[in-house]
């Protein structure tokens, strides 16, 4: 840390800021008290890391053998002159906001969306803090790790006349037999095999019955002519 | 509220010159611009996620998907990175250095190429289409001739390079690389003093340096805007040290001007692949990856890395907990989706029909925004 001139500038001006320190593959990694990070972040810009290269949370929930706030937020930045890269991170949660960097460079709002659309993390003092890749009204964030990877139903936020809870069309809601929309030619209970408890069921879920296995698939018709191996 | 002149309009996402599935919601008074807002995420796959769920081998193919008119440099930005966390960078054998700075560079032509065919076309100029759709062609007949695949070439290894060059492979590369300049001559007499090519993106979405950097903006773009930085020259990886080329800066950081820095961007790229011939020949055939392990476990820590793709900086920020065969988080920073932010900031004032030349002259990919 103290090799680096700019770094040890920067970090003079901000010294009781900065927690710690971290070494891994020739990159310097400062750890920032959360709630100073946009003057840490100005003194850095001052002292010539002008450029925001990147900036990146982790949910560390199903880190092993991790202690502490749950998310951490990472800033790269980089200097022209000095030709260097410098991370700062901060640690938060799911409630505790961070203060938005936006002020000092522009280019963090649309990263600051993103890592709010997929953590859930807030960032305070951003003028624009909305889903960017999620839509609007979508229900969760999907880089937290007690995401399912498959993904969820979401069917039922957007159009709840059309998509029921638990997701799926509602019979006749398109003017066809359920069979026809669903391509799920079994008895109609609910479309696929999501668990309600992933979807936020909650007390319905329970109640709700197991969806019957899908029907077997029909026999395939014999192959067509050069299709056979 | 809303003058009575304004209204708002869809510009997107299934539009041809928005290069996929963009969309921008304009507010226009006539057919000036006052306000433009993108909208993205219509091609989100949530590869960053997936990543978190495969080991380090697996991600490759997925890397390809997106950025993918430019496969090669993702894969290399990929590759890269994880070879910084295990710590065998520099045990990268020269012949497999060479072979993917070759790629690059063939890919970055390519990347090159669909972009002044695209950027024309929105702009009305519809025979350099044909001209680079030409040129292109052959670059992906020598994709394919390497790996089999013309876009997600998944060309690269973990430790060097998959198989060696095929039989001749360098020498049809070497005869195409001699007659690419020519060609280039022949896009460029279409456009560069075309007067209406000019009127078209002379002074239009001019970028500060200052404001170009304070966008974050990376690749062309920053160029044009008179930045000399690209990471090739600035934090050179493979080999990239030994070759010569140039960097070519814009001076009025406009459309132009991008598309001038674009244009010289691929003379030197030939220049760096002229140079490779001579280099590859001369290692031994077959020397093509590092002794790792077949098992890729890097050690616990967190590794930011960043290649220069034709777009940009691609930078992959990976965080290992040391224990598992997969990344606990993979962190992609695309060039595409930050120099996009830009654009209501260059489209302001300017009329619609700017506007299609502004997403063309950013050079975004919908695969790498939305990811």
């Amino acid at each position: 840390m103290k090799r680096d001139p700019l770094v040890a500038s920067a970090v003079a001006r901000v010294d009781d800021a900065v927690l710690d320190a971290r070494e891994f593959a020739g990159e310097l990694t400062l750890f920032i008290d959360r709630d100073r990070i946009v003057e840490v972040a100005r003194a850095f810009k001052d002292s010539g890391y002008v450029y925001l290269v990147d900036l990146a949370a982790v949910d560390y929930s199903k880190y092993p053998a991790h202690t502490g706030p749950r998310f951490s937020v990472a800033y790269t930045l980089y200097s022209f002159q000095k030709n260097a890269r410098v991370r700062l991170r901060v640690w938060t949660d799911e409630t505790a906001p961070v203060p938005s960097v936006t002020s000092v460079w522009r280019t963090a709002n649309w990263h600051e969306r993103e890592t709010y659309d997929m953590f859930g993390i807030q960032f305070s003092g951003h003028p624009n803090l909305e889903r960017i890749l999620m839509w609007d009204g979508f229900n969760g964030f999907p880089l937290r790790k007690d995401f399912p990877v498959r993904g969820i139903d979401t069917g039922a936020r957007i159009y709840p006349e059309v998509f029921p809870e638990g997701g799926g069309p509602k019979p006749g809601s398109t003017g066809k037999p359920a069979a026809d929309v669903n391509l799920y030619k079994g008895e109609w209970k609910r479309y696929g095999t999501w668990p309600l408890a992933q979807i936020g069921g909650g007390a319905a879920a329970a109640k709700a019955p197991a969806p019957k296995p899908a029907p077997k698939p029909v026999a395939p018709a014999a192959p067509a002519e050069g299709e056979a191996e | 509220m809303f003058d009575v002149h304004e209204m708002e309009v869809n510009f997107g996402p299934q539009h041809p010159s928005t290069h996929g599935v963009l969309r921008v919601l304009l507010k226009i008074d006539g057919e000036r611009i006052i306000d433009a807002k993108p909208i993205i995420g219509y091609l989100h796959r949530g590869t960053e996620k997936l990543f978190e769920h495969m080991a380090y081998p697996q991600c490759i193919p997925h890397t390809d998907r997106m950025d993918y008119v430019a496969a090669a440099t993702n894969n290399l930005g990929f590759v890269e990175t994880v070879e910084k966390m295990l710590g065998i960078s520099a045990a990268i054998p020269r012949r497999a250095q060479l072979m993917r700075v070759m790629l690059s560079e063939l890919q970055r032509i390519s990347s090159h190429l669909l972009w002044l065919a695209t950027h024309a076309i929105d702009l009305g100029a519809m025979t350099p289409f044909f001209y680079t759709f030409r040129e292109r062609e052959q670059i992906l007949d020598f994709f394919e001739a390497y790996c089999g695949a013309r876009l997600t070439l998944n060309c690269m290894r973990i430790g060097g390079m998959p198989e060696d060059l095929p039989h001749g492979w360098l020498e049809d590369v070497e005869a195409f690389v001699d007659k690419f300049p020519a060609c280039i001559d022949e896009y460029e007499s279409l456009l560069t003093n075309n007067r209406i090519w000019k009127k078209r993106t002379i002074g239009v979405g001019v970028l500060s340096p200052q404001e170009a950097i304070d966008w974050g903006i990376t690749g062309p773009p920053l160029r044009g805007s008179g930045v000399e930085w690209d990471l090739r020259r600035a934090q050179p990886y493979e080999c990239y040290p030994d070759l010569e080329f140039d960097i070519p800066i814009g001076r009025n950081g406009d459309t132009y001007d991008r598309y001038l820095v674009r244009m010289e961007e691929m003379r030197q790229c030939v220049r760096i692949l002229k140079q490779c011939f001579p280099l590859v020949r001369a290692t031994p055939a077959g020397d093509l990856k590092a002794k790792i392990s077949k098992v890729i476990r890097p050690p616990e820590g967190e590794v930011y890395h960043s290649i220069e793709s034709p777009k940009g900086e691609l930078g992959y920020y990976i965080v290992s907990d040391g224990k598992t065969q997969n990344a606990y988080r993979c962190h992609v920073r695309p060039p595409s989706f930050v120099n996009l932010q830009a654009l209501p900031a260059m489209a302001k004032g300017h009329l619609v029909s700017d506007l299609v030349a502004l997403i063309g002259t950013i050079d975004i990919v919908l695969g790498e925004v939305d990811r």
